[in-house]
């Protein structure tokens, strides 16, 4: 028993309940907001501590034995995506208080904010097929009224899509559930998986297991991601920005967790399939980040490529793929958040999001320019930035295992976010300056101290990643080991 | 023209005191029975549409001078703030305490904090379900 667990759920959800009843008090609710989201980091990292020293934590609520009642189980793998969670949020929080606009922090926006994170953190801590699908929806509703905060016709006509996509996903989710559930009689992610290693994973729970992994696809952007460009680029940048790092994360780590801990029988059937769509996910994000030249679409289209990098670690389930995967998921979160809000903030200067517009940015925002610069190197992959060990890593599992053609579509991939990257980086920072102060449609004031701040951070990550390799080890070593996460729950 | 509304009004006027009645019955009847916050607080929630339906939106709100979408955070934040008594005596969190006790009018009694967190999901029902119906019938 852990109460802990619990923290990093209810210290951001009865903070925006408390926020509900002080509407109007703007001031209050950013200092409350910032205070909840600093502990939750302050908690993710006692939390991994304790995980260090005693192993995968476990609560079971209420008191009620597991598999009877709701468990909550920490593993080094969510607790370390919970901190780099918590990081970006409190970023992306710092930069909604200069750019989101008075008027929008009244309606609500705070609250949301929280719930938002509230819904993330519990995805990765609840040990319990149902709840994952009840976090999943806290987000996603929160998500719902978040890319419509301002209301213009763009937002709406992208939101419509994001709705039904996800209302979609979400049916599939339950019929999934309903399966698994009538097959074997519990939803508890560690009976799950001890009753599919007893009877054996056949064709039929292999089927199911496809239907789980299209809704998650479908979340993720894994191939499926029709949906993510539109969505993406509509919201406001703070928005944006935590959509783009954290949302298709939590995808990503339900299918990490689904297809280690229960559905990990049949990897030359399901982890193919995965690595098929995580090729054509590269190829495809690939060709959209270089093809466009929209500012937010070529951010956005990395976003796609980064997801299917990743999951070329799980599928080639080594435990070298499986250590790079969660390298390269943590420096993402910190990354996608930085570049979106640097592309953000662009628009804002500029007013225009096509690159063929912007031009020469880098004699008046120097600062902004070299953390873009930094961010792309770190993205392709350049030692010792934070990208690094994660490509090679994860390039290590896949051609281990033999999965040559992913290991080369993901390095090829890697070329092509150089390429778009640095096409973004030429075209905005370099050649005339077009604009002069008294023209820019906004100032850089208070914008730039959260980018820096996670610049840092993912600096750090990159040069110190030694100091978390023994964290990130663990974290492996627990997701090849299912009977570790089932002692936990079943102690 | 107006519209002819005495009998809905009339029924409304008997059928709410029934409908509130019965809510709270179930209310109570959950702790062993069928019943409960989720299924009270919706009954409530549909005795208080039923008002804003006959008597019009802008007299209801002069007689329930309440702001449902406070409600429901309030709501949220008993039921968790029972869950966190758990916390606070070293048991896992939502753990439920209960025991007996001789009330003067009621006789022996059984206390449990499940009825508080209970009160919580009901008020944070009422809430968001009046909240809803009133969203919709705002015309903006």
């Amino acid at each position: 028993m852990n109460n802990l667990l619990i923290a990093p759920i209810i210290t951001p959800l009865l903070t925006g309940m408390v926020l509900i009843v002080f509407q109007k008090n703007v001031m209050l609710q950013r200092i409350l907001s910032l205070v909840a989201l600093v502990a939750t980091i302050v908690i993710s990292v006692l939390l991994m501590n304790q995980i260090r020293d005693g192993g995968i934590q476990s609560l079971q609520l209420g008191g009620w034995e597991a598999p009877y009642g709701i468990s909550l189980v920490g593993d080094m793998f969510s607790a370390l995506l919970l901190l780099a969670a918590s990081i970006v949020s409190v970023c992306c929080l710092i930069y909604a208080f200069s750019s989101i606009g008075r008027k929008q922090e009244k309606l609500y926006f705070y609250p949301l904010f929280l719930f938002l994170i509230a819904g993330v953190n519990g995805s990765f801590l609840t040990g319990d097929l149902f709840n994952l699908y009840v976090c999943f929806e806290l987000f996603l509703v929160a998500s719902y009224v978040l890319i419509t905060l301002g209301g213009a016709k763009r937002q709406l006509r992208e939101s419509l899509k994001y709705i039904f996509t996800n209302i979609i996903a979400s049916a599939f989710f339950l019929i999934g559930v309903a399966y698994l559930y009538s097959m074997t009689g519990t939803l508890n992610l560690a009976q799950l998986s001890i009753r599919i290693a007893e009877v054996g994973q056949d064709g039929l729970i292999t089927t199911v297991s496809i239907v789980f992994l299209i809704v998650f696809a479908m979340k993720a952007g894994l191939l499926l991601f029709f949906w993510l460009p539109g969505s993406y680029s509509v919201p406001p940048t703070a928005i944006a920005a935590i959509f783009a790092a954290l949302l298709t994360k939590v995808g990503i780590y339900a299918i990490f967790r689904m297809f280690t801990l229960i559905f990990y029988h049949e990897p030359q059937i399901t982890h193919l399939f995965i690595g098929i769509l995580a090729a054509i996910t590269m190829i495809l994000g690939g060709l959209g980040a270089s093809g466009f030249s929209d500012l937010r679409k070529i951010l956005t289209y990395n976003v796609i490529i980064s997801v299917g990098f990743i999951m070329a670690g799980l599928v080639s389930f080594t435990s070298a793929g499986l250590t790079g995967s969660i390298y390269y998921l943590i420096h993402d979160i910190l990354i996608k958040a930085i570049v979106f809000m640097i592309g953000g903030t662009i628009v804002h200067l500029t007013g225009t999001s096509n690159l063929k517009n912007i031009s020469g940015l880098i004699r008046l925002h120097p600062q902004l320019g070299w953390m873009f610069f930094i961010a792309a190197l770190s993205m392709v992959g350049i030692p010792p930035l934070s990208g690094f060990l994660g490509k090679v890593f994860t390039t290590q599992g896949v051609f281990e295992a033999g999965y040559y053609w992913l290991g080369v579509i993901g390095l090829v991939a890697s070329l092509l976010i150089l390429y778009s990257m640095i096409k973004l980086f030429m075209n905005a920072f370099w050649g005339e300056t077009i604009l002069s102060v008294e023209e820019e449609k906004g100032t850089t004031k208070g914008l730039l101290f959260p980018i820096a701040l996670l610049t840092l951070a993912s600096v750090a990550l990159g040069f110190g990643a030694e100091a978390i390799t023994g964290y990130v080890a663990q974290a492996a070593e627990e997701l090849l080991n299912p009977n570790l996460y089932i002692q936990a729950v079943f102690e | 023209m107006k519209p002819n509304d005495v009998i809905l009004k009339s029924v409304t006027q008997v059928a709410a005191v029934i409908i509130l009645t019965f809510s709270i019955y179930l209310f109570m009847n959950g702790h062993h029975h069928p019943g409960g916050g989720f299924i009270g607080g919706l009954s409530m929630a549909s005795a208080i549409v039923l008002l804003y339906l006959s008597f019009g939106i802008e007299k209801v709100r002069e007689n329930i001078r309440v702001d449902f979408k406070k409600l429901a955070a309030i709501g949220v934040l008993i039921a968790i703030g029972t869950g966190m008594a758990g916390v606070v005596f070293g048991q896992p969190f939502l753990t439920q305490a209960f025991g007996y006790r001789d009330l003067p009018i009621f006789g022996t009694t059984e206390l449990a904090s499940a009825l508080i967190f209970d009160t919580g999901v009901a008020l944070a029902v009422i809430g968001t379900a009046v909240n809803i119906i009133l969203s919709i019938s705002e015309d903006r």
